[in-house]
């Protein structure tokens, strides 16, 4: 095999939900959904290029935390807005800093596209992990065992599962 | 044909999983790659990648002149969470039960 390709360390998920481009696009961007599925925790933007935003954990989630010894960061996600088209794109800078290691590799970069298909939205995610591969474990999913939660194929069928039954998988 | 047909459908055929399990060992790869490892016609390469696509199981990315192809585990996620875990939960919460009661009494 020719093989000039560099490691390709991007990963790419899709899934299609019933309901339209508007209701997906703020399920991704406003705190009053985003705690109601995968991970949960509450995000606002401000869609301007350059703007800061952080992930802040739900009361329930510091609660958790302190009952179990583990006291949850005040910030568990923080990066920038890179580019915002509601409701059909985000751009964003992305780092994860609930724990030391995966904080420690820094910033990713994460696009969402949705796209208007058949009776609901196709929304893809697009994450590239280049210097991220212990961040790359634990969005693939592959950290579930270990407690990590199973990531971005958890997250987006929850959001399906709350989108289209008004209830997430978890429940 | 709903989702779940499509992805069942998919999976129904060993070249087709075998063209996953080559995007699961790495990712992001271009037609010639798979094409690569398959004892098989360019053309039926791309019919079953087409299938696949179809599912979701599979999604493609422009990357400059290359067309690459990602292992997509969501529409599997969903299957799983729909079926697996239905079908499962019983004997396994059973088994959960009987660890503890045994854990228990020494």
């Amino acid at each position: 095999m020719t093989s000039t390709h560099t490691a390709v360390t991007t990963q790419v998920y899709s899934i299609y939900i019933k309901a339209t481009p508007e209701k997906v696009w703020d399920a991704i961007t406003k705190p009053e959904w985003t705690d109601r599925y995968g991970y949960g925790g509450l995000t606002d933007y401000d869609f301007t290029p350059g703007a800061k935003f952080e992930t802040r954990p739900s009361e329930s989630m510091v609660k958790a935390g302190k009952e179990m010894g583990h006291p949850v960061a005040e910030v568990i996600i923080d990066g920038e807005v890179i580019e915002a088209d509601p409701p059909r794109r985000l751009v964003l800078s992305w780092r994860m800093l609930m724990d030391a290691d995966l904080a420690a590799e820094g910033f990713t970069r994460l696009t969402y596209e949705l796209k208007e298909a058949a009776g609901g939205t196709k929304l893809t995610v697009i994450h590239e992990l280049e210097n991220a591969p212990k961040l790359a474990v634990v969005t693939g999913g592959s950290a579930e065992d270990e407690g990590a939660g199973g990531g971005w194929p958890w997250i987006l069928s929850d959001l399906k599962s709350l989108l289209e039954t008004g209830t997430p998988l978890a429940g | 044909m709903t989702d779940d047909d499509r992805v069942f459908k998919a999976l129904a055929d060993p070249t087709r999983r075998f063209l996953l399990d080559l995007l699961f060992a790495r990712d992001g790869r271009t037609l010639s790659e798979l094409e690569s490892e398959l004892e098989m016609t360019r053309f039926g390469v791309m019919k079953h990648l087409r299938v696949l696509e179809d599912a979701d199981l599979v999604v493609t990315r422009k990357s400059g002149r290359e067309k690459l192809h990602y292992l997509n585990p969501v529409p599997i996620k969903v299957i799983h969470d729909r079926w697996i875990d239905k079908y499962t939960e019983r004997p396994a919460a059973a088994l959960i039960e009987l660890k503890a009661e045994l854990e228990q009494d020494p």
